[in-house]
């Protein structure tokens, strides 16, 4: 690593704002005791000669470096553009010990390296119910179908030809699993913003409404209330979705993604948009849609994503994403490298609508201030917050609070727990603490 | 033929005023699936059992498919906790009667399994039915789904040894479901119709109702839980999940251990994305063999390295048990020698 990761442009030492890379060091080792010895050290620093380097200016600077003195490389070397070679930290990433088997598991999306409000593509999260498949789209086949012939005119067959064809959509819009922060529900277990929302990604999904297709196949709409979707895998995993959803013009059949094809890994060629309902309604590498008259209780819907509560009951067809929000810098696992400016920034959604108002917290909750909203805010999709801070040294607990057009504003974890227990699993969105201690470590706590 | 009977159909929607969108002619786009076609693909079963194909098994057949195709994943009696959650145990006989759970309020459940928590039998046949076996979904015919769910269905001992379960009598079990009483839809998660208009659920309405005060909220801070210091280190080196530059670094969470960490770390993700693990696990039997088990039996024999280098080139079966492991041509020499190495040293 060369001197310019760790002291960009930094000229004088000070004691405000300047760590050496040993210090650096020292602060990652958790010393607590560290900012007051590098005040010591700093001090002793600036009763000494200043160094010529320092006294001429950054080497940086003064030296043009290769790239400014030498030939580039010709287009095209990368015929698809990969991330810079000095970006390889940012990776999705398992939760050890979460899942036994590969296939059936959770990667995390790095949300604590993230900007704005779309996931690369290659980030975002995945989660798999027997395994990925990379699908040739020319034997890819979307059948509709009623189960019951009275409530559908004619059962169809769509090739991706022919769906490209149709009218489309291109709408942003985020999509959580419903055990995001699933771990979290007991207790703090897990360390840093990617492993506690990062089951979390937002993109530009493009494809055809569904009302589209169950209309050319001629839907009957008031015996036809719920929507089975299937996918082509192994698991051939089903949800079942509601028909006033579809109707609304919300739900879509999407094949684009980020301005190109769906990756594999999230559903190509062909997969379910059902925007503000938890990820696992978003069938991927969609295969068939059948209307019906009643719901279906599928695994996934009677086995798994119910949420047990302290009655002992358990809540089935729960859907919806309610308003959450999650600070990203800085957050657990990071070190502030000094005291002072911070652009604390994070993210906030809702599964029923638009954001309308993001707070931040320094003080574990007793005070907050409303943070700046990127716009424009689109409706059920990512919202990205920004709000200043001047941090002094001293402990600090962080966290947002996120409220949506419906008014409704997201919870404590005292008040979560009060109606749903800690073993619910699913649909945590209680407000997320982090405590900054002097060292400058940011670590994961729970605020009730 | 459709494409004659299309632009009739268009305008027989035309004629029908309650049609929404009538104007649309999305002339040949799609075409009718044959009825072959949708029986091949529509399998699913519903709680009312619409879509439960005809058949029958006894519970002896179950036990003899589920040794065969189930219990290297799930133990011979649906007890195993190493790969799923397990499948059966954790009901009484008065859950049976009540069609309540006691365990999942009373707080002696140690772990909820799948009888602990399914309130409808149709999931469970629909689910083996167009899922498993893990490796070989949709293998199974109907006789066979219908087998195996009498056999566990007699591990629950909600059916004798002697049931034979059938498309006829599959209602009845239903009514001895241990959690069939289980679920609610009291809540305000479902984003479709209320329950009152014939949907499911309170219409949106939530559970919890905090306020957005902005000054002097509270007296106290309450600290719940902070982040235990083996949850600080289980994740890997913090430090190397965040940039270099930039506001923050990673802090840094391993000790010298980090680099032989990151190694193996390395070697997973080749052995995963060579298909190992799909069927193996580290410390744990799936498909095949375990690799500690790996190690305990070559671990005194010299030429381990080269034998199993050939082994899994060429792939075997036998040594371990009847279910062969394909061979791996398409995995490199030198990728083939440092998964061999990294398992016979413990892989981690």
């Amino acid at each position: 690593m060369s001197d310019i990761d760790k002291q960009p442009g930094r000229l004088r030492p000070a004691p405000e704002n300047f760590l050496s890379e040993e210090q650096v060091k020292a602060v990652g080792s958790g010393r607590r005791d560290f900012l007051r010895k590098s005040f010591l050290a700093a001090g002793a620093a600036l009763a000494t000669p200043i160094a010529a380097r320092a006294s001429e200016g950054d080497s940086n600077i003064l030296q043009n470096p290769p790239w400014t003195t030498s030939l580039g490389l010709p287009v095209a070397t990368n015929p698809y553009g990969m991330p810079s070679k000095y970006e390889s930290q940012l990776l999705r990433r398992e939760s050890p010990g979460l899942a036994r088997v590969g296939g059936a598991s959770v990667s995390f999306a790095p949300l604590q390296g993230l900007f704005g409000i779309i996931t690369p593509s290659g980030l975002h999260f995945e989660r798999h119910h027997q395994g990925w498949h990379d699908i040739d789209p020319s034997k890819h086949r979307l059948m509709v179908n009623g189960s019951d012939d009275s409530l559908l005119k004619k059962a169809k067959v769509y090739t991706l030809d022919e769906l490209m064809r149709l009218p489309s959509v291109s709408r942003i819009h985020f999509i959580e699993c419903g055990a995001n922060t699933g771990l979290e529900w007991g207790n703090v277990a897990v360390p840093t913003v990617q492993y506690t929302h990062g089951m979390l990604s937002c993109s530009e999904f493009t494809g055809v409404p569904l009302k589209l297709l169950l209309e050319d196949c001629g839907v009957d709409y008031k015996k036809a209330r719920y929507v089975l979707a299937e996918g082509a895998d192994g698991s051939s995993m089903t949800r079942t979705i509601p028909m006033e959803m579809v109707e609304s013009g919300e739900v879509f059949v999407a094949y684009g993604q980020n301005g190109e094809m769906l990756r594999p890994e999230n559903g190509y060629p062909l997969r379910l948009v059902v925007p503000g309902v938890q990820g696992v309604s978003w069938v991927k590498w969609l295969r068939r849609i059948e209307v019906g008259d009643k719901p279906y209780a599928t695994k996934d819907e009677a086995v798994h994503y119910i949420d047990l509560l302290p009655s002992g009951l358990h809540r089935q067809y729960s859907s919806i994403q309610e308003a959450k929000s999650v600070i990203t810098t800085p957050s657990g696992g990071q070190t502030l490298l000094d005291k002072g400016f911070y652009n604390v920034s994070g993210l906030a959604w809702s599964g029923r609508g638009k954001i309308k108002q993001v707070d931040v917290s320094f003080d574990g909750g007793v005070n907050w201030q409303t943070a700046r909203l990127e716009g424009p805010i689109q409706n059920k999709a990512l919202t990205r917050f920004n709000t200043n801070w001047v941090w002094d040294g001293s402990p600090a607990i962080l966290q947002s609070r996120a409220i949506d057009e419906t008014g409704f504003v997201q919870p404590t974890y005292g008040q979560l727990r009060a109606v749903r227990g800690t073993k619910s699993i699913y649909h945590n969105n209680a407000i997320q603490s982090w405590k900054v201690v002097e060292s400058g470590e940011v670590s994961n706590v729970q605020v009730l | 033929m459709f494409r004659f009977s299309k632009p009739l159909f268009v305008f027989a929607l035309f004629s029908a005023s309650t049609v929404a969108i009538a104007f649309e002619n999305y002339s040949g786009v799609g075409r009718p699936a044959t009825p072959a076609e949708v029986k091949a693909w529509d399998i699913d079963v519903r709680p009312d059992f619409k879509g439960l194909p005809k058949g029958s098994g006894n519970v002896e057949r179950g036990n003899e498919l589920f040794e065969e195709k189930c219990a290297s994943c799930h133990g011979s009696f649906g007890e195993s906790n190493e790969v799923f959650t397990p499948l059966a145990g954790g009901t009484t006989k008065d859950d049976i009667k009540a069609g309540r759970v006691r365990g999942l309020s009373s707080g002696e459940l140690p772990q909820r399994t799948t009888f602990t928590k399914v309130a409808t039998i149709s999931t469970v046949f629909d689910y083996i039915q167009r899922a498993m076996p893990w490796t070989a979904p949709k293998s199974l015919k109907p006789d066979d789904v219908f087998a195996i769910l009498a056999y566990l269905l007699n591990l629950q001992e909600i059916v004798p040894a002697d049931f034979v379960l059938s498309d006829q009598n599959i209602g009845e079990v239903q009514k001895l479901l241990p959690n069939r009483n289980g679920m609610t839809t009291d809540h305000g998660l479902w984003p479709g119709a209320p329950a009152k208009k014939g949907g499911i659920g309170n219409g949106g309405k939530p559970d919890t109702a905090n306020k957005a005060c902005m000054k002097n909220c509270k007296p106290d801070v309450l600290i719940g839980s902070t982040l235990p210091e083996y949850a600080r280190t289980a994740h890997g080196e913090l430090r190397d999940q965040n940039r270099s530059f930039g506001p923050v670094r990673g802090t840094q969470t391993l000790g010298p251990e980090a680099a032989k960490k990151a190694a193996d770390a390395g070697t997973l993700e080749l052995a995963t994305k060579s298909g190992c693990m799909a069927c193996h696990g580290i410390k744990s039997k799936i498909v095949g063999p375990g690799y500690n088990e790996v190690v305990a039996r070559y671990k005194d024999q010299t030429d381990a390295e080269s034998r199993l280098i050939a082994k899994v080139k060429a792939g075997g079966q036998g040594v371990w048990g009847s279910i062969p492991m394909p061979p791996n041509a398409h995995v490199k020499d030198e990728d083939l020698k440092t998964l061999v190495q990294w398992i016979l040293s413990g892989s981690k």
